[in-house]
């Protein structure tokens, strides 16, 4: 062990900030808190390899601007963020501490630059949200590492491998954490804390007391490091939760993706352009109800709530152009019914939902670009666009999985990010961000990169706040 | 260990990055790529060649090993640029030379040295070229005008039509039309692209070279490296001239055109050789590939070493040491033409061809 390692992990220390994860709000609340003239402690249990949890599969993060700039196209103004972020939720959120969001997120792609973050301007795989969601140049791997160079440079103390385990925290207020670094175990003392650790959606454990053995079949395209011990800790010492635990951002994924951290490449986009049913060969949603991009976070937790968590998304030999080419080669046939033996649901119910759907089709300009005129009567359930017979061989079939990213059940917390205890007290000296609190603002539903838009504001926020309570 | 196959390897990285797309902001090959569905042979060497290796790529990537995908572009598109070079090389019983090209380019370079002094010292004699010369003329007094200039002819002959074969040949493997080579505006995109280095800019940052940081340096030292040798051929190019047209012999003043430029340009060669040879000592060594160290090492040396001589004769001629510098420095000239396109050097063929097509194909 190094001497600089035997420092920092020396229990008589006193750091003034400990910040717990090592994703994007993690990396802004140590930035923040650093600038602010205090000692920090980052502590990412992810080897240098897989720093930055689910921030490394991002991709673009949304925020308020009222003009355009080099890589975002055009304005994107409060009320319009805010109608987006009430329809997606459907109210299932802190409407105050929604619009303080909002309100901290105006411009904030230049406090990411300054921080060393690379924007890339607007380009043909970005153009949907091109004006209200500012792309990182390579993605959100790219991002991490350029903080956690500025957060090197800025003299922040980063530690890898570093799982902290437990708290000490009596009547609300944080003394000190147990961290297990090379195997042996610590204790490091802070006179305040940013707990940024991300949900539960590894501790596939913990999403079976919800889901009970459906989560078997789920797979985690997210971190596998984020198995919700702080949020565990939080809510054991009186934290007050929020959101429902079993709402969760989950896409549909290929069903052959990795049990852990496949990300976005295992996602499928064929389903606006076929059917999808489940393992009784049965539709069970609308497919064509609108863009894609709109729609593709709820398909997840659709396929979770269908027997064995399995569906097969089914398209002909028109659309398999169509959309974003797939990781996984589809299962391919000269007909319905080869289709079906060859994934395993029953032939004569598949032909029969297919015929189903062929024969209800209105006959309308197909097109991919609009919410398009081709649409089903009197089938249950409809399709409200995109629909076209499925009569082109050769067939192709996906099997889908539910593909959780990350959960939202965290813990309560005011405009400062301080923890809000079921008695209704604050935790004087616990700040918290990232997803671990996303559940405040997101009940459910979810809008492209505002994951990113609240690890960003919180991450500053609870950063600002742990400096000063150190300090004073 | 088993061999793997480079190409099915390509094919399944670009697979993966085609689902995923987030590099599209670092160079050509992303965008690119996104025009296909699919990775035929041709699209892959077409790839690996406009690929400028400046690793953004696997730096940005979550599946970089040790992730499971273990995706890793730099080195499967060098192993895949390996071969490629081999595949279309001119004479095909030349293909080997790739393959331990350190090894193969420090031979010729050794064997060069040693026949160019052998019959220098044999046809001139000891004495005269161990003794000191002045004046016009004195290079030619050791070894005379008549035999360089059917020498130089005939290497740069050779280069350029070896060079011009394997061109075409990599355009016709990638799909190329003939007729598509003169496209004038295809020309000038590709050109500037290749004058300015803008692949290696990943989107304005520059490349994730020796290390994870994004810097500038190999750019700016391949810019050294690239403009040095331009200026050292327009120099020789100024002396022909006035040899041939005004009969006015090497050596030539310090302040003549042919001596500044050729000067300055040795100067940059060797800034611009050093410092990527320094890059290459500190860089990140999973992003690369063995197999080519010793292509690239060979060319660096080669190209700096021939500066070097280059400047010490420039320096030291008018001292008895002019005849030894000369008859060196000539010899790594010889081995330079000769393993010009069967080297490293090559790499600046393919990139131009793939550029273009590059540029073409993006019109579309």
């Amino acid at each position: 062990m190094g001497i600089a390692l035997i420092d920092t992990l020396n229990s008589d220390r006193k750091w003034d900030v400990l910040v717990i994860g090592g994703g994007n709000a993690a990396l802004c609340a140590a930035m923040t808190a650093r600038k602010a003239g205090a000692i920090v402690l980052l502590l990412e249990c992810a080897p240098k390899h897989f720093r930055g949890g689910n921030s490394r599969h991002t991709r673009n993060l949304r925020y308020m601007h009222e003009s355009a700039n080099n890589y975002l196209t055009g304005p994107y103004f409060e009320d319009e963020f805010m109608e987006d972020l009430m329809r997606v939720t459907d109210g299932q959120t802190n409407e105050a501490l929604a619009r303080f969001t909002i309100h901290q997120s105006k411009n904030i792609g230049e406090w990411m630059s300054n921080h060393g973050c690379m924007f890339q301007p607007a380009m043909r795989g970005t153009l949907h949200l091109s004006r209200t969601n500012a792309f990182f140049l390579g993605g959100g791997k790219a991002l991490i590492n350029s903080y956690y160079a500025m957060a090197d440079k800025l003299g922040v103390t980063i530690l890898y491998d570093a799982e902290v385990l437990g708290m000490e925290i009596r009547h609300g207020k944080f003394y000190s954490a147990t961290v297990v670094s090379k195997d042996v175990s610590h204790r490091l003392q802070a006179k305040s804390v940013v707990v940024a650790s991300g949900g539960f959606q590894a501790n596939l454990e913990w999403l079976k007391t919800y889901w009970g053995d459906a989560a078997d079949n789920f797979i985690i395209r997210g971190t596998p490091y984020d198995k919700g011990t702080m949020l565990q800790v939080l809510l054991d010492n009186g934290a007050k939760p929020v959101a429902d635990p079993r709402q969760c951002h989950a896409i549909a994924v290929d069903a052959r993706a990795p049990a852990f951290d496949g990300g976005i490449v295992t996602r499928l986009d064929s389903i606006p352009f076929g059917i999808v049913v489940n393992k009784n060969a049965k539709r069970f949603y609308d497919e064509g109800e609108n863009f894609w991009p709109k729609r593709y976070a709820i398909w997840g937790r659709l396929i979770a709530q269908q027997p064995d968590q399995i569906a097969y998304s089914i398209i002909d030999s028109k659309s398999i152009r169509l959309f974003m080419p797939s990781v996984f080669k589809p299962i391919k046939a000269n007909s319905i019914r080869e289709l079906a033996q060859r994934l395993n649901i029953i032939p004569a119910v598949l032909e029969k939902t297919v015929s189903a759907f062929n024969t209800s089709i209105h006959h309308g300009r197909f097109d991919p670009l609009e919410l398009d005129s081709c649409y089903t009567e009197n089938l249950t359930p409809p399709k409200s666009h995109w629909a076209r017979p499925i009569d082109s061989p050769p067939f192709f079939g996906y099997s889908l999985s539910p593909g959780i990213t990350f959960t939202y059940m965290g813990v309560a917390i005011n405009e400062k990010a301080q923890i809000v205890m079921e008695d209704g007290t604050l935790a004087p000296n616990i700040f918290v961000a990232g997803e671990i609190m996303s559940g405040n603002i997101l009940g459910q539903g979810y809008l492209a990169g505002l994951g990113m838009t609240i690890g960003t504001v919180f991450g500053r926020v609870a950063g600002r706040e742990a400096a000063q309570y150190a300090r004073n | 260990m088993p061999e793997i196959n480079t190409l099915a390897e390509a094919e399944r990285v670009m697979t993966f990055c085609n689902a995923c797309r987030y590099c599209e902001g670092f160079c050509a090959v992303f965008p690119a790529m996104e025009l296909r569905r699919t990775f035929a042979e041709a699209d892959l060497n077409y790839l690996a060649n406009l690929c400028h290796n400046c690793r953004d790529c696997y730096y940005a990537c979550q599946y970089a090993p040790p992730h499971e995908f273990a995706l890793n572009i730099p080195k499967t598109f060098t192993e895949l640029r390996l071969e490629t070079y081999q595949k279309l090389c001119w004479p095909r019983s030349m293909a080997g030379v790739y393959r331990s090209n350190g090894l193969v380019v420090s031979w010729i370079t050794i064997i060069s040295v040693l026949i160019v002094s052998l019959l220098t010292l044999l046809f001139s004699g000891p004495a005269k070229v161990f003794s000191t010369h002045l004046g016009e003329k004195a290079f030619y007094t050791l070894i005379p005008y008549a035999a360089i200039v059917p020498l130089a002819l005939i290497l740069v002959g050779l280069m350029i039509t070896g060079s011009l074969i394997m061109a075409y040949n990599f355009w016709h493997v990638t799909g190329g039309k003939l007729a598509q080579i003169a496209n004038l505006q295809a020309n000038r995109t590709a050109l500037m692209d290749a004058l300015r280095l803008k692949y290696l800019t990943g989107g304005g940052y520059g490349c994730n070279y020796p290390g994870e940081q994004f810097s500038m340096a190999r750019r700016w030292l391949h810019h050294f490296v690239f403009y040095g040798l331009m200026l050292c051929f327009v120099s020789t190019a100024v002396a022909a001239i006035y040899e041939h047209f005004f009969h006015h012999s090497a050596p030539y003043p310090f302040l003549s055109w042919p001596v500044i430029l050729g000067t300055t340009g040795g100067v940059a060669l060797l800034i611009g050789t050093s410092g990527l040879f320094y890059l290459k000592l500190r860089m990140d060594t999973i992003p690369s590939s063995s197999h080519v160290m010793g292509m690239d090492v060979s060319f660096l040396a080669l190209l700096f070493l021939t500066s070097l001589t280059g400047l010490l004769l420039m320096m030291f001629r008018e001292t008895s040491a002019m005849g030894t510098l000369l008859m060196v420095h000539l010899g790594f000239v010889v081995a330079f033409f000769i393993t010009m396109p069967y080297g490293k050097f090559i790499h600046a063929i393919y990139r131009y061809a793939s550029l273009l097509k590059n540029a073409i194909e993006q019109k579309i």
